[in-house]
């Protein structure tokens, strides 16, 4: 029971990062019916905002403490950051502590502006062109923003602690009035479990609840009536664009304590979304969010020692196993709607 | 000729020769110019540029005449280096056994992924080729580790049985690879005033057989058959109305393209007998996508161009470094210098491969041809200027040939 209960939590975090990265490409999916391999990137973008911050906050200079020596005797010099001589030891300290949550503030700008002169400058100019193409051309995009990330911050994974509170781990076990010291859960991947919860409700709310969101639902059921109502849908799918791209953004950004960025990542979770998103069923929502847990949850079991013992190697294909299934044997994957890429 | 029209055997007889004198011709510069440095006549890389020529001409069949965009074919690349490794291993260093159990295990291998796979089109398949193909990776890397040897890759060592052939030679080492005798590493230099060629076995083993697959590619893209590819990259929907099953069509494509993938994987092995998971990686397919995409699909020559540009770039960029730069501009005045060296260090040494996505998006934004459009317009605008203008109409560069519907609509 304990074990059932560990691996479903252990598969959340890993589920919610493929959600929300699912949830984006569906969005970009199902409004400008574009096949956004760049994603990725867009993930992986959002993680170095998250490291950017971090170096940003702890810019130094170098001062003399005269109370300590170095090994040869002389005064140690020690790197001060701006931030604590300015506002001091404690209020400094916990700012740059903080910075993976404030880069947060930092990612959404980045990435709406990123999303939107991508979507202006490249994407715009593929509506016509087949998937093949988009496909295509995103992808050596993907390579472009990889390449110069990995230019600049090097080919090294890098790592971005989360706030030394949210650092350590708790007893998820003992809340739930099971044996002490079962279930032993990080408190970071329950912050994220739930930052991304809140990030999709957010996403599911504004589509559901505002004019905006109800025009772009329109839109995507039907395009060219929207615009016939004289409702300039390109301008609203241009910052759906751009709020798919911070959706990913964010969830690179607030993944950086999780696993250490570096250039490559965004690859990685790409493939996988991807899977996630065809399993989910191509242009539902709800599908991709779905199929993103499930996914998450299902490569964790798998990687227990009792299913490892029976299934050797089964936890490192579980994802595409299960995409074949759902491939072959239900057309449009879990939630798909009925005409959209059906061959 | 050989069953060609006389276009494709004109065709076929310059790439022979171009092939065949690759040596020589790729080796303009003289050994100490300066210029030596974008020399490309050495057997390693002229082994590259025919094998992945081969696997590049064999993904074409697949892509460019059906339109099915493969993301995994990196596998059976995979596939074929440890079964020609394990055929070293086990019979004897002779290339052609290791090369055949190379194509008939990647045929079977595309066999069942293609099987599979092909019950969908589009970006479905897509994927679905990309699964499978992450899949032979992950368990490559993890527990078919006896087979693979895991992170280490497959490699030869003395105690191997050989059955044919010695477990090691008389000094001790492991033998080489060889075709009856003649060893792939062997190789004559010519000296010829400032210039040295060299004429390596292994390259000419690798031509010779990346000349025999462009020749059945060219007759396949002649055939009734290749018609039937191209008539499921066209309209695969109305070819199914006619009563006719597209199927057994595309399965065959496949598992051709499945196993020009494996000879090419097997004479990585030849050249080197080594293996390692790597090779079946995603970012492997996705190299031979670039290269297709950027020679031309669906063109007869394009893919083998884009293998060779790729590879040639990728090395010469590569080996450019700082002190080469500083070399080249030096004579610009100092703050121009700095400003120059600032934005083309980019794009050189470590971060080639900037240069290969940005010049894959302009290629797939401008030329969806791939490079042989792009020399098609040049040539087509030459002849336009030399006739006296007034009809240039057809000959406008800008003309946009109308996008063919592929099958991922």
């Amino acid at each position: 029971m304990d074990a059932i209960l560990l691996q479903t939590l252990n598969g959340l975090d890993k589920g919610s990062a493929y959600a929300l990265i699912a949830l984006g490409l569906t969005l970009i999916f199902g409004t400008l019916g574009v096949v956004n391999f760049a994603h990725g990137a867009l993930f992986m973008v959002g993680a170095f905002c998250a490291v950017t911050v971090s170096r940003l906050l702890t810019l130094s200079y170098t001062v003399i403490d005269e109370t300590r020596t170095d090994f040869l005797g002389n005064p140690m010099k020690v790197d001060m950051p701006y931030l604590k001589s300015w506002l001091g030891e404690t209020v400094g300290g916990t700012i740059i502590d903080w910075s993976v949550p404030l880069a947060i503030l930092f990612t959404i700008p980045v990435m709406l502006v990123l999303g939107y002169a991508m979507e202006r400058g490249l994407i715009k100019h593929f509506y016509k062109r087949p998937h093949a193409d988009q496909i295509l051309v995103t992808f050596g995009l993907a390579i472009v923003l990889q390449e110069l990330i990995k230019h600049y911050f090097g080919a090294n994974p890098i790592p971005t602690p989360a706030p030394p509170m949210l650092t350590g781990s708790f007893d998820f076990g003992a809340l739930v009035g099971m044996d002490p010291n079962q279930v032993i859960y990080p408190y970071w991947r329950l912050v994220y479990f739930l930052f991304s919860a809140a990030i999709i409700g957010a996403v599911f709310a504004f589509l559901q609840f505002t004019t905006f969101g109800m025009v772009v639902r329109a839109g995507m059921a039907d395009r060219e009536t929207v615009g016939l109502l004289g409702i300039n849908i390109d301008r609203r799918f241009t910052i759906m664009f751009g709020i798919a791209a911070a959706v990913a953004g964010l969830a690179g950004t607030m993944y950086a304590p999780i696993i250490s960025p570096n250039y490559h990542m965004g690859m990685d979770f790409l493939v996988l979304s991807f899977v996630v998103v065809v399993v989910g069923g191509m242009g539902s929502l709800p599908g991709a969010v779905l199929a993103g847990f499930l996914l998450g949850v299902l490569e964790s079991f798998s990687s227990m020692n009792e299913i490892k013992n029976i299934l050797p190697g089964i936890d490192q294909i579980i994802i595409y196993l299960v995409a074949i299934v759902i491939l072959l044997t239900r057309p449009r994957g879990l939630m798909g709607r009925k005409g959209v890429m059906e061959e | 000729m050989l069953g060609l029209e006389k276009k494709d055997a004109t065709l076929l007889l310059v790439v022979i020769a171009l092939a065949l004198a690759a040596p020589i011709l790729l080796n303009p510069f003289p050994t100490e110019s300066a210029m030596a440095q974008f020399n490309a006549g050495y057997p390693d890389l002229m082994q590259k540029f025919a094998i992945y020529g081969i696997f590049a001409i064999g993904f074409n069949i697949l892509f460019g005449l059906t339109g099915y965009l493969s993301f995994g074919h990196a596998a059976f690349l995979g596939v074929g280096s440890y079964s020609a490794v394990w055929m070293f291993k086990l019979l004897s260093m002779n290339v052609i056994p290791a090369l055949v159990l190379a194509v008939l295990v990647s045929s079977l291998f595309a066999l069942v992924i293609g099987y599979i796979s092909l019950r969908r089109s589009g970006i479905y398949f897509s994927i679905l080729t990309l699964a499978f193909a992450q899949m032979s990776f992950n368990l490559a890397y993890s527990v078919l580790t006896p087979i693979t040897n895991g992170e280490t890759g497959l490699q030869l060592s003395l105690d191997d049985p050989r059955i044919l052939g010695i477990s090691q030679t008389a000094d001790g080492g492991i033998p080489l690879t060889s075709l009856f005798g003649l060893a792939m590493r062997d190789s004559v230099a010519v000296k010829l005033g400032g210039w040295s060629f060299e004429f390596s076995v292994g390259y000419y083993v690798c031509a010779i057989l990346m000349l025999v697959c462009f020749y059945l590619a060219m007759r396949i893209f002649r055939s009734p058959f290749g018609l039937m590819l191209r008539a499921v990259k066209t309209n695969q929907t109305r070819l199914n109305y006619t009563g006719l099953n597209s199927r057994p069509y595309t399965l065959a494509a496949f598992v051709i393209s499945g196993m020009y993938a494996g000879l090419a994987g097997g004479l990585l092995a030849a050249m080197d007998p080594l293996a390692g998971a790597e090779r079946m990686q995603w970012t492997a397919s996705g190299e031979v996508v670039l290269m297709t995409i950027l020679g031309g699909a669906g063109t007869l020559f394009g893919p083998v161009l884009g293998a060779g540009f790729i590879k040639y770039f990728e090395n010469i960029f590569s080996k450019i470094n700082d002190s080469v730069l500083q070399n080249w501009f030096g004579f610009l005045p100092d703050g121009v210098e700095n400003v120059v060296l600032w934005v083309v260090e980019h794009f050189v040494g470590p971060g080639w491969h900037l240069t290969l996505g940005l010049l894959f998006m302009l290629v797939v934004i401008f030329l969806p041809g791939g490079l042989m459009e792009g020399g098609q317009r040049i040539a087509g605008l030459l002849r336009g200027k030399r006739k006296s203008g007034g009809d240039g109409g057809g000959d406008d560069p800008e003309y946009h040939p109308g996008q063919t519907p592929h099958v991922a609509e």
